[in-house]
């Protein structure tokens, strides 16, 4: 394919896109240092081996999944012009992500009454790790939520379209991407920590 | 961030706003404004950092001697004139921290990267003027924090620019560990996310704005480093950020990431099990990817300049992207030849080594090809002309003892001594530099309308190139005799007294080339205003940009984006009555494009 062909718009739109897929790229970078720390410092004598993830962890990770679903919905329905169907979908897909946020943060408490510090004197390095890890990931979900609420915005002021649909798709990217990232968060966390 | 941008108007043709005060100087959207800024801030903070650098120079050639320069300028930190040893490795930290960063980085790349790619390209400005603005911005922010850290209490961030926990990790280890060493996290921390935003800005640009008929293959070299420059930045700052981030839940959450057990004057404090070594694989594994950030740039500015000024097409132009790539992909899996004294398993110290030693071949195979493409030339010894010369000079003398570096069994007998500081000015710093002095010399015109003064330019070259020998040529022998980098003094150590003459006169070239600088500043601040009135096409060069008219409007072209039909090295070719054919002159009738 040749890129230097097409309209001004084409290109422009063509160019946003992929600059969402270069900062995911980036993004997936710094997962990467994280988990790789994490590998490495597995092997520390106070490296706690026999942990369970909370049961909350679980329960979130199947709520962001039925977002990502929601979300493609809601696309689907933009895509055949059903404006009233997109609308219930994206709210559906914001409740889901306010219900994993909520889970996340009961999935800590979990950990805290089982008898283990994220932070201070008393705090464990394996759950430093799953703590800072979630909580940044959690970061991505509020920015993620607030691209939602642009969208929803956007949509009640009809400026979509089956043809004019560059913010959703974006907005959509991202939000499949943080879905992904924490099914395999939480897959590394299960099966190396 | 994503979904709202598309309601920004496409302004494809946005030379029809009218501008006012503040958007066209301030919050500019325009990729040749965000040029200028990135590269009066960039000059701005070099400033700084090479007086620090004069300021420890005297220090280290003139131990614990009054100076009234330290008593001016550090205020408590030198008491009756006598400069503190707690603020030498402070002046150290920053200084190094400013001129990687803020110079070489944002100077560099942010100043050409954003001139060159829209108007190299044909494309009327970067994809996001908007986010181009934003990481302007951002690097103006963490400028000001940074420079505001040196005026804390306790004392500017000092754990040398590498920030090694326990002294970054511990904000009661020393004074510069403390406020400074915080202000210091935060103003990298949005450096990182200016930088990140600007390189995706570049890439996407450059992938999807170029006008008709300008393939990959006949780009620029300019393009090509900064493409490829801007996709380093994307794949290893974000593992800088996930360092500090671990760095700054260690510092105030009283997590052990990198800690272990540790004593302050006697007291025990609770981390236990953490390994500083960790920081250090993270930290080098953004480290050293940057330093050809640093140096990428400045290669692809001057295979451009070099071609244009020999007035031939440059030698090997698939050579030399295809080394740029290698050099990128290698960048990556070196970054341990950093700590081959860390304890380190001696055979992955030697897998290390074997990584190091390949970057020599496509650094040689770049070498080789400027100084073919000097060879028979019909070189034009304009001052960028010298500059670029002399980045060559530079990178293979610095080059050469990266050989020496990159071998564990000889690094660890020079290991942080100050043949290491002579290795990497020279190949990084001095020749990023020239690379840097260079493309204000060439793209002045572009960026301004005015030409610098030639004469002032000849000057500043050559005292310059001289002062620069004369500084980290005599740093290679006191580093092979074993003298410490970072040390405030050594007179307490009679091993090195003989070496106490070798510091004067480093110092003194080092005072020389830091003054003769001044003529720079005065050429390129004097010329905005008084220089000579530039025409379109100074250089006579093939390349886009200087089709543009020399007044900037929004959008750059005032038509159409002229088409590209030939690749920019077209020079000196047989059977044309000029030396130079631009890129959007169509072949004639019977002519083939060069099979390059």
């Amino acid at each position: 394919m040749d890129l230097t062909q097409g309209t001004f718009e084409e290109k422009n739109n063509r160019a946003k896109k992929m600059m969402l897929w270069f900062g995911i790229i980036s993004l997936v970078m710094s997962f990467a240092g994280w988990t790789s720390a994490f590998v490495v410092s597995s092997s520390r004598p106070d490296w706690l081996k026999d942990f369970v993830l909370p049961n909350a962890f679980i329960i979130s990770t199947f709520v962001i999944f039925l977002s990502s679903i929601t979300f493609m919905l809601a696309k689907k329905a933009l895509k055949a012009n059903h404006r009233k169907v997109v609308a219930l979908w994206l709210i559906a897909t914001l409740i889901l992500g306010l219900v994993f946020i909520y889970n996340q943060f009961l999935g800590f408490q979990q950990i805290i009454d089982l008898g283990y510090n994220f932070t201070g004197p008393t705090s464990n390095v394996t759950m430093s790790y799953i703590y800072l890890i979630a909580v940044v990931h959690i970061l991505h979900v509020v920015v993620g939520l607030i691209c939602l609420l642009v969208v929803i915005y956007n949509h009640f002021k009809q400026k979509y379209g089956p043809s004019k649909m560059l913010g959703f798709e974006l907005a959509a990217t991202f939000w499949h991407f943080i879905d992904i990232l924490w099914v395999y968060l939480f897959l590394f966390l299960y099966f190396v920590g | 961030m994503s979904a709202h941008e598309d309601n920004h108007a496409h302004d494809d043709h946005g030379h029809h706003h009218k501008e006012t005060f503040i958007t066209k100087y301030i919050f500019s959207q325009d990729h040749k404004m965000i040029a200028k800024q990135y590269l009066i801030t960039g000059t701005l903070m070099g400033i700084i950092g090479v007086i620090m650098s004069m300021m420890f120079r005297i220090q280290i050639a003139w131990p614990e001697e009054p100076n009234v320069l330290f008593e001016a300028l550090l205020g408590k930190w030198a008491p009756d004139g006598v400069m503190d040893a707690d603020i030498y490795l402070a002046l150290v930290t920053i200084h190094g921290t400013i001129m990687v960063f803020f110079v070489l980085t944002a100077g560099l790349s942010g100043t050409f990267s954003n001139l060159l790619i829209p108007l190299q390209i044909g494309a009327r400005d970067m994809a996001s003027g908007f986010l181009n603005m934003i990481s302007y911005w951002l690097f103006f922010l963490s400028s000001i924090i940074m420079v505001s850290s040196l005026f804390v209490e306790a004392g500017p961030a000092a754990a040398g620019w590498t920030i090694y926990p326990p002294l970054s990790a511990l904000p009661m280890a020393q004074g510069g560990s403390g406020m400074g060493m915080t202000l210091w996290l935060v103003s990298m921390a949005i450096f990182i996310a200016s930088s990140l935003l600007g390189s995706l800005n570049y890439i996407v640009t450059v992938i999807n704005l170029r006008t008709k008929g300008m393939s990959m293959t006949r780009l620029p070299l300019t393009i090509w480093a900064f493409f490829v420059t801007a996709i380093i930045g994307v794949v290893s700052f974000p593992v800088l950020l996930s360092a500090a981030l671990l760095l700054i839940m260690d510092r105030s959450f009283g997590t052990s990431f990198f800690l272990s057990d540790i004593f302050i004057q006697g007291e025990v404090l609770h981390y236990q099990g953490g390994s500083p070594v960790l920081f250090e694989h993270l930290f080098w594994f953004l480290g050293h990817p940057e330093v050809y950030i640093v140096i990428l740039p400045a290669m692809g500015i001057v295979s451009e300049i070099m071609a244009s000024n020999s007035r031939k097409p440059i030698f090997g132009y698939r050579a030399m992207i295809a080394s740029i790539l290698a050099i990128a992909f290698l960048s990556t899996i070196v970054w341990g030849h950093h700590m081959f004294v860390s304890g380190m398993n001696p055979f992955l110290g030697s897998v290390f080594t074997f990584t190091t030693l390949l970057i020599a071949i496509p650094s040689a195979v770049k070498a080789f090809n400027w100084i073919t493409t000097l060879w028979k030339g019909n070189l034009q010894m304009n001052p960028a002309m010298l500059f670029s010369i002399g980045f060559v000079s530079t990178f293979i003398t610095g080059g050469l003892t990266g050989i020496i570096l990159g071998d564990s069994a000889l690094d660890i007998n020079v290991h942080d001594t100050y043949f290491v500081i002579a290795h990497f000015h020279l190949v990084m710093g001095i020749s990023a530099l020239y690379g840097m002095f260079a493309g204000i010399y060439h793209w002045y015109p572009k960026m301004f309308g005015r030409m610098l003064n030639k004469n002032l330019g000849y000057i500043h070259f050559w005292i310059t190139a001289v002062c620069a020998y004369g500084v980290f040529f005599p740093m290679h022998f006191i580093g092979m005799a074993g003298l410490p980098r970072r040390y405030y003094t050594n007179t307490n150590f009679p091993l090195f007294d003989d070496l106490a003459n070798v510091n004067v006169v480093i110092t003194i070239f080092a005072l020389i080339g830091g003054i003769v600088q001044i003529v720079y500043l005065y050429n390129f601040f004097g010329s905005i205003f008084f220089g000579k009135k530039a025409t379109q096409n100074p250089w006579r060069s093939n390349t886009l940009e200087w089709t543009t008219p020399v007044e900037h409007i929004h959008g750059n072209w005032p038509g159409d984006i002229p088409h590209v039909y030939r690749w920019s090295y077209d020079y000196s070719k047989p059977g044309h009555d000029e030396d130079f054919i631009p890129q959007n002159i169509p072949l004639k009738a019977g002519e083939e494009e060069l099979q390059h």
